[in-house]
C-alpha cells in the first residue's frame, strides 16, 4: 500500500544538489521566519491582564495550555515521524526546523505564563489539560494516525493539527486582540499563526505528491479517510469549545473560526472545502486582529475597496524590479 | 541559441503563475477562462503578452516585502511591453500570514499603478471563483 520510498541510509546533505526546489524554498521561509518569545515585550501586557475577570484568566491560560499540548505533539511525535517518511534529505532537514519552531511555540506559552499569571493558577491548567476530556481526545485522534502503519494518514493528521485544530485556541488572543487587550502577547500568537501556515502548506503538498503516486483506489481510500478524521476531529473540537467558551458567551463564533479554518485545512491537502460560506463568516473584527497593520480593503469588484486609488502614474522603471 | 532570447506570444487575457504546489493553477482551471501559465524554470522562453491582461500570482514569504513576489513574475513583468498590457492582479495566499496576505498583488499594483482586482487563500472556494468569475467579465466590459 505505500509506494513512497524512504531514504534507506543517510548521505550528506547537498543542498546545491535538490530533488524538489519545494524543500529550499520553505526552508528559506521558515529560517527566514525564524523568532524566539524574547524578543516580544510581553511584560507589556501585564496592565491589560490584571483587567482581565478571574474566569477570563482561567481561560485564557486553559486556552494557552491546550495550544501547549499540540505544539509539544508535534515536536515531538509529529515532525519527527514526518522525518521518517521523507522522500529526500532536504524535506528531512525541513522538519528538523519545523520540530525545532514547534517547540519554540511550545517555550513561548510559558513565557507567556510566567510573565502574566500566578504559578498556582498555571499548575491548575496543566492539571486541567491532562484530565480534560476532549483535549485528551484530539490528542488521541491524532497520535493514533501519528502511530498507524500509514504515511499518507500521517501527514493528514499533521496538516489537520497544523491548520484546523490550533484554531479553537489561536481564536481568543486574537478576540482580545479587537478588544485592545493583551495586544503583545497577540503579537507573538501571530508568529506563531505565520509558522503554522507553512508547516501546512508544506506537509499537504509532500502528501499531495505521496497521493498522486497511489492508486486511484487507494486515493478514494485516504479521502474518504481523510473527511472522517476530520468531521471525528470536528465533532471534538466542538465540544472542546463548548466547555471553553460557553461561559463567555462566544462559542458560536469560535464555530465559524473553526469552520473556516477546517476549510483551509482541507485546501492545504489539495482538497475542496467542506463548511459553504454561510458558516464561515468569521466576526471581521477577528478577521481584522489577523492583520492589525492592514489598512486597505482590497474587494475591487464588489466596489466596496476602501482604500484603491488609481495610483499616480510614476512609471516604473526596470531597476524597480530587481529586487 | 540562448534560451532568454525565444519569446512566446501570449494570447490570453489571464496571465498567472503557480507554483509546483499548483494552488492557483487549480483556481484557474475551476475560472475556466482561456488562461496562459508563466513557466516555472528560468531557462524556458520569456513569454510575451500581446493583448491586455489581469495577472494572477500567489505571494511567497512570511511577511517581508523582499521576496513576495516570485521570481518568474518579476522575470514577466520586467519586460516593458508586458507591463504596459496588465490591467490589474489578483493575489493568492493566507490570512495566516496577517499583514502580508497577497501582498505580492499589493506590490505589483502599487508598482504598476493597476487594481488589486481581488485575494483568496489557497485553492480559494466556490465564492471566490464566482466573485473572480464575475468581477473578472464585467471588468473587462468596462475597459471596453
Amino acid at each position: 500500500m505505500n509506494t513512497m520510498q524512504r531514504l534507506s541510509r543517510v548521505n550528506a546533505i547537498n543542498w546545491n544538489r535538490l530533488q524538489d526546489d519545494k524543500d529550499l524554498e520553505v526552508w528559506n521561509r521558515l529560517t527566514s521566519n525564524f523568532w524566539l518569545p524574547e524578543k516580544v515585550p510581553l511584560s507589556n501586557d501585564i496592565q491589560s491582564w490584571n483587567t482581565l475577570t478571574q474566569q477570563e484568566k482561567k481561560l485564557t491560560i486553559r486556552v494557552f495550555t491546550g495550544l501547549t499540548l499540540l505544539d509539544t505533539i508535534q515536536s515531538s511525535v509529529g515532525a519527527p515521524v514526518l522525518m521518517e517518511d521523507a522522500r529526500t534529505p532536504h524535506e528531512e532537514a525541513v522538519y528538523t526546523n519545523i520540530a525545532f519552531m514547534e517547540s519554540v511555540h511550545a517555550r513561548s506559552y510559558s513565557s507567556i505564563f510566567s510573565t502574566l499569571c500566578a504559578t498556582r493558577d498555571v499548575d491548575d491548567a496543566f492539571r486541567w489539560s491532562e484530565e480534560n476530556p476532549t483535549l485528551q481526545a484530539k490528542s488521541r485522534l491524532i497520535l493514533e494516525r501519528y502511530h498507524s502503519d500509514d504515511p499518507l494518514m500521517r501527514k493528514v493528521a499533521s496538516v489537520f493539527l497544523e491548520s484546523f485544530l490550533f484554531y479553537s485556541g489561536f481564536y481568543l488572543p486574537m478576540y482580545w486582540s479587537s478588544h485592545a487587550k493583551l495586544t503583545n502577547t497577540a503579537d507573538l500568537i501571530r508568529l506563531i499563526i505565520r509558522d503554522e501556515a507553512v508547516h501546512g502548506y508544506y506537509v499537504g503538498y509532500k502528501f499531495q505528491l505521496a497521493l498522486a503516486e497511489a492508486t486511484p483506489e487507494r486515493q478514494q481510500e485516504v479521502k474518504d479517510y481523510a473527511y472522517e478524521l476530520l468531521l471525528e476531529l470536528y465533532d471534538n473540537e466542538v465540544r472542546y469549545t463548548e466547555s471553553l467558551y460557553d461561559e463567555v458567551g462566544l462559542t458560536e463564533d469560535v464555530k465559524k473560526f473553526l469552520h473556516y479554518n477546517a476549510n483551509k485545512a482541507l485546501m492545504n491537502l489539495g482538497y475542496e472545502p467542506l463548511f459553504p460560506s454561510s458558516v464561515t463568516d468569521v466576526d471581521p473584527t477577528i478577521m481584522a486582529a489577523l492583520s492589525p497593520n492592514a489598512d486597505e480593503n482590497h474587494d475591487f469588484f464588489s466596489g466596496s475597496g476602501s482604500s484603491y486609488v488609481i495610483g499616480k502614474a510614476v512609471a516604473t522603471e526596470d531597476d524597480d524590479w530587481a529586487f | 541559441m540562448l534560451a532568454s532570447y525565444q519569446v512566446t506570444p501570449v494570447a490570453s487575457s489571464l496571465v498567472y503563475f503557480s507554483t509546483k504546489s499548483g494552488n492557483t493553477h487549480r483556481f484557474v482551471e475551476k475560472l475556466g477562462f482561456a488562461a496562459t501559465r508563466l513557466p516555472l524554470g528560468r531557462d524556458e522562453p520569456v513569454l510575451r503578452a500581446t493583448q491586455p491582461y489581469i495577472l494572477m500570482t500567489p505571494t511567497y514569504g512570511g511577511g517581508s516585502v523582499q521576496g513576495a513576489v516570485p521570481k518568474q513574475v518579476i522575470h514577466f513583468l520586467n519586460d516593458t511591453h508586458n507591463r504596459s498590457l496588465l490591467r490589474g492582479v489578483i493575489a493568492a495566499g493566507n490570512t495566516n500570514f496577517g499583514d502580508a496576505y497577497g501582498l505580492a498583488g499589493r506590490i505589483i499594483a502599487k508598482k504598476c499603478s493597476v487594481p488589486l482586482l481581488y485575494r483568496f487563500e489557497l485553492l480559494g472556494t466556490d465564492d471566490d471563483v464566482a466573485n473572480v468569475r464575475k468581477g473578472v467579465e464585467e471588468f473587462w466590459k468596462r475597459q471596453t
